[in-house]
């Protein structure tokens, strides 16, 4: 086993220290790292600054566990069910403390990391002009007629893929949202993937590759690891289980309750499976891409 | 006739209609993702769909989805790739139009997602921009669809997220420096609300069946201008309803 290979829990002890500024949720709704967020909130870390354009549920989770200093996002909410009670809660009455929010919308957060991928101080766009948000974000300002967006630089950016090898060579499949962006702007990634599969496979088809080797710290095999969000040809959206936890998250107590249940009182993502029922929201209608041919001479 | 169809059937097979054929369409999230899918099974058969989650395809999915990102949005796709591509032809004005959701409306247009009262304590925390802002501002043209209620369509929203017409004067939008065309339709649970050519004070245009033009302007939060030649919003078609019905077939967007 490569010296990248680790459970979960190790990789969050290493890799995602207090006060640390995390991208997560970058591909939007698919793929989103809700193991990699449920050890967070385990290990109970604290004044994280979350960074991504929509994570569905899962900043929300983040926020209503404390984990949360700041929230650098588009959107932070139940992408089926709408508001996000835990960052109401946050934003309107400190519970369970006050939050920072720094608003962008897809677009700007998108340009905010490319700007931090480049490493240049901002890059300019016209979005945004005329929006309020530039009256909120003080990473925002105009110049000359266009928007600036000050570069964004997370410390780790965490990413669920469909497979990776030892080495953290990542192949991600279906819409990437700001995943690549995210990558090549933070300091390190953490990689969890549905299969750790062999090197040879992620090398047949080095376009796939998400990320260069030398930034990936850590890979962690975890399958299911996105669920309840959706992972091209493994698993679909569990739609109830954002349903029900929209219902029960309107109140703090029926939060702690769905937290205890999902998170507090389960060890790790493998026990966590073991309350649903995986097979039903499994993809059973396989679409295989013709290979492509990298011969060479 | 009203027992037949929900109010949000009618505001999708509406929403539908403003879809052209050829359009390439920033469909967004909910009823927008099933208006799509009537149009392109109707009138508008080359009309495509870009996805801000980094997707475009010419054909409504084979399956219900409750997210864009869902995996039959991505099978048969015409590409799949990274977000800052699909902005990329916004930004090039190469969106024809965008659907954008919205908690709060004024008369101009302008569009509130973000923060109801002071946004440093606000009464409510909205979930924000997502890509609402960049479409109002690169698009060519733009809709939104919303519940009718006082409280909603208001005479000046708290925060603006996503510009319309701004103050409402001649030009605002092209002074400020805003690439698209500005909104076209406030789509809503009782009537359509237009804008006039080149934009200003939105308008009503139609009254959906069994409502009133008296009922829409009690409901509405300003004093609500209303066209000489208003109509009654078309109910949706019998085909119109079938496209809706198969691609939501349990009614989780259009029956809850």
């Amino acid at each position: 086993m490569g010296l990248k290979v680790m459970s979960m829990a190790q990789a969050i002890e290493r890799f995602v220290p207090d006060g640390a500024t995390i991208a997560l949720g970058l591909a939007l709704e698919p793929l989103i790292p809700f193991a990699a967020g449920h050890e967070i909130i385990r290990q109970q870390r604290r004044d994280l600054e979350l960074v991504g354009p929509i994570s569905d549920a899962l900043f929300d989770q983040l926020i209503g566990a404390g984990c949360v200093r700041r929230v650098t996002a588009a959107w932070v909410g139940n992408v089926s069910e709408g508001l996000g009670h835990c960052y109401r809660r946050a934003c309107e009455q400190e519970v369970p403390h006050a939050l920072e929010v720094h608003d962008h919308s897809n677009f700007s957060i998108s340009l905010a990391l490319w700007a931090a991928a480049w490493n240049v101080p901002s890059l300019p766009t016209r979005t945004l002009l005329g929006s309020d948000i530039l009256r909120t974000n003080p990473d925002l300002s105009v110049a000359d007629g266009l928007v600036q967006v000050k570069a964004v630089r997370p410390d780790v950016a965490i990413v669920h893929v469909q497979r990776a090898d030892e080495l953290g060579r990542a192949h991600a499949w279906g819409p990437l949202g700001v995943s690549e962006e995210a990558g090549l702007a933070s300091g390190r990634i953490v990689i969890s993937c549905e299969e750790l599969v062999d090197a040879s496979v992620t090398l047949s088809d080095p376009n796939r590759i998400l990320f260069p080797e030398t930034k990936v710290a850590a890979v962690v095999p975890e399958p299911g690891g996105a669920h309840p969000s959706p992972v091209q040809g493994f698993f679909k959206r569990d739609h109830a289980f954002h349903r029900d936890y929209a219902e029960r998250s309107r109140t703090v107590e029926g939060f702690e309750g769905w937290l205890r249940q999902w998170v507090l009182d389960v060890p790790d993502r493998a026990e966590y499976l073991k309350q649903i029922d995986p097979d039903a929201l499994r993809i059973k209608h396989h679409r295989p891409s013709v290979p492509a041919d990298f011969g060479d001479e | 006739m009203s027992e037949s169809y929900t109010p949000q059937e009618l505001m999708v097979a509406v929403a539908a209609r403003e879809i052209r054929d050829g359009d390439v369409v920033f469909v967004g999230m909910r009823l927008p993702i099933l208006a799509y899918a009537v149009a392109r099974n109707s009138h508008a058969p080359e009309a495509r769909g870009l996805f801000e989650v980094g997707l475009m395809r010419d054909q409504p999915a084979s399956a219900f989805l409750g997210t864009m990102g869902d995996p039959p949005n991505v099978a048969g796709a015409l590409w799949a790739t990274r977000m800052s591509n699909a902005m990329a032809l916004m930004a090039q004005g190469e969106v024809d139009l965008g659907f954008i959701g919205g908690a709060e409306v004024d008369r101009f247009g302008n569009l509130n997602t973000s923060y109801v009262g002071d946004p440093r304590r606000p009464e409510v925390k909205l979930p924000g921009s997502g890509g609402g802002a960049d479409i109002s501002i690169l698009s060519r043209r733009w809709v939104t669809l919303m519940s009718h209620e006082p409280r909603r369509l208001v005479e000046k929203v708290s925060f603006v997220t996503s510009p319309g017409y701004g103050d409402g004067s001649p030009g605002w939008r092209k002074r400020n420096g805003l690439l698209g065309g500005g909104p076209v339709a406030i789509i809503t649970t009782l009537g359509v609300l237009r804008f006039p050519e080149g934009g200003g004070e939105a308008y009503l245009a139609s009254v959906h069946p069994g409502h009133t033009v008296d009922e829409v302007a009690a409901y509405t939060g300003w004093s609500l201008q209303v066209s000489d030649a208003v109509s009654e919003t078309s109910a949706p078609t019998e085909s119109e309803l079938a496209s809706i019905r198969r691609f939501d077939p349990e009614g989780f967007w259009t029956r809850s």
